[in-house]
């Protein structure tokens, strides 16, 4: 079977997309992205600002049980077009990279599928391959407690 | 204890990974390293022991320290990177579809 989640990255790009069908409706998919509840439980990390319209700001961060922080990101949407299209940049707090322009495009495909088409785009090409190689690690601070528990699992088998 | 290191052992923790992104833009000490962690120091130098022996990480004696810096050699050798990332979001649309399907269901 196809997997559901596509991911393009040419060689030598500074660019990358991400596609999905979900069988969802455009206007619940969207909602997804700017409710902050529902972000908070499919994205696994807290979110401290969202505001969802042109030139609102967002911050996402992610803590351990401690209280310590994980994971940190910010930036600002440039463009909110509701069920449509939200323009946003994206910046990892306390990695070495620096911010990324993310496109998302909803679109409708019938009433109970749609289709998301994510483009990002980072400084260089060199940027990039990094964020995709070592930039997953850091995300996945955000499942820190999923991983926890990963890792509690495997060590009982 | 396996001592044979590989690079997909090595970037299969997080720390690790963290690490690798830690240094990407510059060379840091052990130290500096470190203190980016809550961990205590030996765990951090095993880690950074592991990236070294699997060349991930080349060390740089610089007077008195030992700084760190990537291999951009050794990275290019992590040939399918792509695939992760992508995991990584199958992950989280799967998860965004099931909450929308039951937010859906519940309205």
């Amino acid at each position: 079977m196809e997997p559901k989640t596509k991911v393009n990255a040419e060689d030598g790009k500074q660019d990358l997309r991400i596609t999905r069908e979900f069988e969802l409706p455009v206007e619940l998919l969207f909602k997804a992205y700017v409710e902050p509840q529902i972000v908070e439980q499919w994205m696994g990390t807290k979110v401290i600002k969202l505001e969802s319209k042109k030139h609102g700001g967002w911050k996402f961060q992610t803590s351990d049980q401690e209280g310590n922080v994980l994971f940190q990101a910010n930036g600002v949407i440039h463009e909110f077009i509701q069920d449509e299209k939200i323009t946003r940049t994206f910046e990892m707090e306390g990695a070495p990279f620096e911010v990324q322009l993310e496109y998302l495009e909803f679109t409708k495909i019938s009433d109970d599928r749609s289709k998301l088409d994510m483009q990002i785009i980072y400084r260089s090409n060199d940027i990039r391959d990094q964020m995709l190689k070592v930039g997953v690690g850091m995300a996945k601070g955000i499942n820190m407690a999923h991983n926890r528990l990963e890792e509690i699992v495997s060590k009982l088998k | 204890m396996n001592l044979r290191r590989d690079v997909f052992q090595a970037i299969a923790d997080p720390t690790r990974r963290m690490i690798l992104l830690l240094v990407a833009s510059q060379a840091m000490t052990a130290g500096a390293i470190a203190a980016n962690f809550n961990s205590a120091r030996p765990t951090v130098s095993k880690h950074l022991q592991i990236l070294t022996e699997c060349e991930l990480l080349e060390q740089q004696q610089r007077g008195r320290e030992i700084y760190y810096h990537l291999n951009p050699e050794k990275m290019k050798e992590i040939a399918d990177f792509v695939e992760p990332f992508r995991k990584l979001w199958e992950e989280r649309f799967d998860k965004l579809e099931s909450i929308m399907k039951n937010y859906k269901s519940k309205k």
